[in-house]
C-alpha cells in the first residue's frame, strides 16, 4: 500500500489539482519546484536553524503519568503546544515562507479559521519582513478577537470574508480569489493538508518533523521507535498528517484520526467528515466532503474552530478508504471534558482541537501494555473564553 | 486522438455562419427568482444575443467575484439544483434556437454523475459546457469521450499566463471556442481590459483552430467593441447579472441592456 502522493498529486483516488486555469501557472511552478527547494542544503539549514532557535524544536515527548493511570495505558504527549505561537501550525508557515522567499514572492496571503494559522503566518511574515494579508470569516473574527488583534500587532492585514457562511471555508475561497487576482507577486500559504497538489504533500512534509522527532524520542525512552497507537485530531488534518507521516508504512502502529462530532454525528451540527461526507471537489482537490445530494458544500460545526471544516485533506480520505487509519468522532462535550481532565491531571491546558484526541482514548480499549502517542497539537489559551462561557453546560451531571 | 469525432452543434454552427462579433451572455439559473431561468433565456434570444451561458450555482464559486457569488447564493436559496434546471429547460428547444451552454463548478456535476449530466444536457438541447475547475488532463483522460458522444462542446479557459505549449494543447482538445480570460482576475473585476492589447494580439496571431471569445471584465459597449477587435466575440456576465438584479420588468431591462452593448 502506498500512502505518498503520485506524480499527478493523487493519494489513491483522492487529491489532484482541480483549479481554474487562472491558478495553473502558480500551482505548476510550485509543483515543479517545491521538492527541489526543500532538498536544497541552504534551505534545510535555514529551516532547521529557525525550527530550533525560533520555534523551539524539538518539542518534548512527555510521559503523562497521571493521564496514563487514568486511561490505563502508557501515554506520551507530543508537546506541539509548546511551539512558538502555541501550535504546530508554525512548522508549516515557516517552511512555506522560506520557499516563498526562494520563489521571489514577497506578498503572502493566508486563510484562517480560529486564527492559529493566521497568527503563525503573520509571525513568519514579520520575521521575514514580507507583506501579509490574512482572510478570516467575518463570524470567526468576532469569535476569535484576541487572535485578530495578535495578527494586527504582528503587522498583518486581516480581511473579513463576508461571503457564504463567513467562516473558514469562505476565508479559503477569498484567499484563492486573491491569488487569482494577484498571480505574479503572491504566495498563498495554505494552513492544512488541503488545496490543490502540491499543497497537501508539501504541508505534510513540513509537518512530518513531528513524527520524525517522536520516533527518535520514543526510542530513547522506551527502546522502540514504534508505539502501539498514534492519535491526532483532524480538521483539514495537518497535525495528523505530520504525526502519522513516518509511521504510514509501519503496519504495527495503529493510526487514529479523531474528527469533531460537534453536537453529535447525526445532529446536523457536526464536522465528522468521514462519517457524513462523500467524495467531491473543494478548494482544488478531490476528497471526502460534507455536501448535499446536489453537491453543495454544507456548513460544518464544531466547538473547536480549528476542526470546523466540511472536508479533510486527501491523504486522510485515502487513509480512511484504505483502512490504514481508524477514524473516530468526538462530541463538543466529550472534548470539553477531556480538556478539563488533562488540565487537572497533568497541568496542561490543551486547545479544544487537541482535546478531541485526548477524549478518543476512552473509546479505544487500550491495554496497560499499550504505548500511545497523542499529538497535543496546540495549547488552550485561545479557548479560554469558551472554557469560561460553556463550563456550566458541559460539566454538569 | 486519431478517432476524434467532430462535435457539430448550434455552437459550432454559430461560429461558421456569423461574421459579426458574437455576444454571449452569462446568467445564473434560478435568479433573480427560481422560475426566471426560461424567461431570461427567452428575453435574451428576443434581444438578439448570439449565445448564452446558464450558470449552475455552487456554494463555493471560487473564480467568481461578488456579483456572481451573490446571484449563486440567492439561486441556491431559491432552491435551484442541476436536476431542477434540466426540468426548467426540458422543452426550451421548442422556442430557443440560439446555442445554450452550461457553466458551473465540478462538484455538483460530479455528484450528479458526469455521464448522466452529459446525457441529460444533450437531451434538453445543451450545446456546450464550461467547468473552470475541471483540469485539462482529467478531461482528456476521463471525460472527452463522454462529451463527444453527446455532441457537447467543452470550453477551456486560457489566461494571460497560459504558455504557448499549453495553449496548443487546449486548442487541440477544445471543441467550441476558447474562452480567453481577459485579465488576472475573478469575474466582474474592475481591471481595464484595454491594458491587455499585447495579450489579445498574441492570442489572435497564434493561429488557433478554435474561435476565440473574450470574457471577464467585459461590461459595456466600449469593452465589448474593444474585445471583439481581437476575437470572434465576447462574454458578459457580472454586468448583466447586475442589470437584472432587482428588475421589475425582466423583458424590458434585458432588452435595454443588450441594446446598450451593440
Amino acid at each position: 500500500m502506498n500512502f505518498t502522493v503520485d506524480e499527478n498529486g493523487f493519494y489513491g483516488s483522492f487529491g489532484g489539482a482541480y483549479i481554474p486555469e487562472m491558478l495553473f501557472p502558480n500551482v505548476e511552478e510550485l509543483k515543479d519546484k517545491y521538492l527541489k527547494i526543500m532538498n536544497e542544503e541552504s534551505f534545510i539549514t535555514e529551516y532547521n536553524n529557525l525550527l530550533k532557535d525560533y520555534v523551539g524544536r524539538p518539542t518534548p515527548l512527555y510521559f503523562a503519568k497521571r493521564l496514563s493511570e487514568h486511561f490505563k495505558a502508557k501515554i506520551y504527549l507530543k508537546r506541539e503546544d509548546l511551539c512558538h505561537t502555541g501550535a504546530h501550525k508554525i512548522n508549516n508557515t515557516l517552511g512555506q515562507i522560506l520557499l516563498a522567499k526562494r520563489l521571489g514572492k514577497r506578498r503572502i496571503i493566508a486563510e484562517t479559521g480560529a486564527g492559529q494559522h493566521g497568527v503563525a503566518t503573520a509571525t513568519v511574515c514579520a520575521l521575514m519582513g514580507f507583506d501579509c494579508i490574512v482572510y478570516m470569516g467575518e463570524i470567526d473574527m468576532e469569535r476569535q478577537k484576541p487572535n485578530v488583534e495578535r495578527m494586527k500587532m504582528l503587522g498583518a492585514q486581516v480581511v473579513p470574508a463576508t461571503s457564504g457562511s463567513k467562516t473558514l471555508k469562505d476565508a479559503t475561497n477569498e484567499a484563492i480569489r486573491d491569488w487569482i487576482n494577484n498571480p505574479s507577486d503572491t504566495h498563498y500559504i495554505i494552513g492544512s493538508v488541503v488545496g490543490p497538489h502540491p499543497y497537501p504533500d508539501m504541508v505534510a512534509r513540513f509537518q512530518a518533523i513531528i513524527s520524525k522527532e517522536v520516533r527518535a524520542q520514543l526510542k530513547e525512552k522506551t527502546g522502540s521507535e514504534n508505539p502501539d497507537y498514534v492519535i491526532a485530531c483532524v480538521g483539514g488534518g495537518s497535525n495528523a498528517a505530520g504525526a502519522f507521516f513516518h509511521y504510514l508504512n509501519e503496519k504495527d502502529v495503529k493510526l487514529v484520526a479523531v474528527e469533531a462530532a460537534g453536537m453529535g454525528v447525526d445532529s446536523g451540527y457536526s464536522a465528522a467528515t468521514t462519517f457524513l461526507g462523500k467524495p467531491g471537489v473543494l478548494h482544488g482537490s478531490k476528497t471526502l466532503l460534507m455536501q448535499t445530494a446536489d453537491g453543495q458544500i454544507v456548513e460544518a460545526h464544531s466547538i473547536s474552530a480549528g476542526l470546523d471544516y466540511p472536508g479533510i485533506g486527501p491523504i486522510h480520505s485515502h487513509l480512511f478508504e484504505t483502512g490504514r487509519a481508524e477514524f473516530l468522532a468526538i462530541t463538543d462535550k466529550e472534548a470539553f471534558r477531556a480538556a478539563v481532565l488533562l488540565s487537572k491531571l497533568e497541568g496542561i491546558i490543551p486547545a479544544l482541537e487537541s482535546s478531541h484526541a485526548i477524549a478518543s482514548m476512552a473509546k479505544l480499549n487500550l491495554k496497560p501494555s499499550d504505548t500511545v502517542v497523542v499529538n497535543l497539537s496546540g495549547r488552550g489559551d485561545k479557548d479560554l473564553m469558551t472554557y469560561i462561557t460553556r463550563k456550566e453546560e458541559f460539566l454538569k451531571d | 486522438m486519431d478517432t476524434k469525432i467532430q462535435v457539430k452543434n448550434r455552437l459550432t454552427a454559430a461560429f461558421s455562419e456569423n461574421q459579426k462579433p458574437l455576444l454571449n451572455i452569462y446568467f445564473t439559473a434560478g435568479y433573480p427568482a427560481l422560475n426566471d431561468t426560461l424567461p431570461v433565456l427567452r428575453a435574451l434570444q428576443n434581444a438578439c444575443v448570439d449565445m448564452v451561458e446558464i450558470g449552475m450555482p455552487f456554494s463555493d464559486p471560487l473564480a467568481d467575484g461578488p456579483v456572481i457569488q451573490r446571484s449563486s447564493e440567492i439561486a441556491l436559496e431559491n432552491g435551484m439544483t442541476i436536476k431542477g434546471l434540466f426540468e426548467q429547460i426540458k422543452d426550451m428547444r421548442k422556442e430557443i434556437h440560439i446555442p445554450v451552454l452550461l457553466m458551473g463548478y465540478i462538484n455538483p456535476v460530479l455528484r450528479y454523475g458526469i455521464e448522466k449530466f452529459c446525457e441529460d444536457a444533450a437531451a434538453v438541447g445543451i450545446d456546450g459546457v464550461i467547468i473552470p475547475d475541471l483540469p485539462v488532463r482529467e478531461y482528456m483522460e476521463d471525460y472527452e469521450e463522454i462529451f463527444q458522444k453527446n455532441n457537447l462542446s467543452n470550453i477551456f479557459l486560457v489566461t494571460p499566463h497560459t504558455s504557448p505549449e499549453r495553449l496548443k494543447l487546449i486548442d487541440d482538445h477544445a471543441t467550441g471556442f476558447i474562452y480567453a480570460v481577459s485579465t488576472d482576475s475573478t469575474t466582474g473585476n474592475t481591471k481595464d481590459i484595454k491594458q491587455q492589447e499585447e495579450y489579445f494580439s498574441r492570442l489572435k496571431g497564434s493561429g488557433l483552430k478554435n474561435p476565440l471569445m473574450i470574457g471577464f471584465n467585459v461590461r459595456d459597449k466600449e469593452s465589448f467593441a474593444f474585445a471583439t477587435n481581437y476575437a470572434k466575440g465576447a462574454i458578459i456576465g457580472s454586468a448583466f447579472v447586475k442589470a437584472i438584479t432587482g428588475s421589475k420588468n425582466l423583458e424590458k431591462d434585458i432588452d435595454v441592456f443588450i441594446k446598450g452593448i451593440r
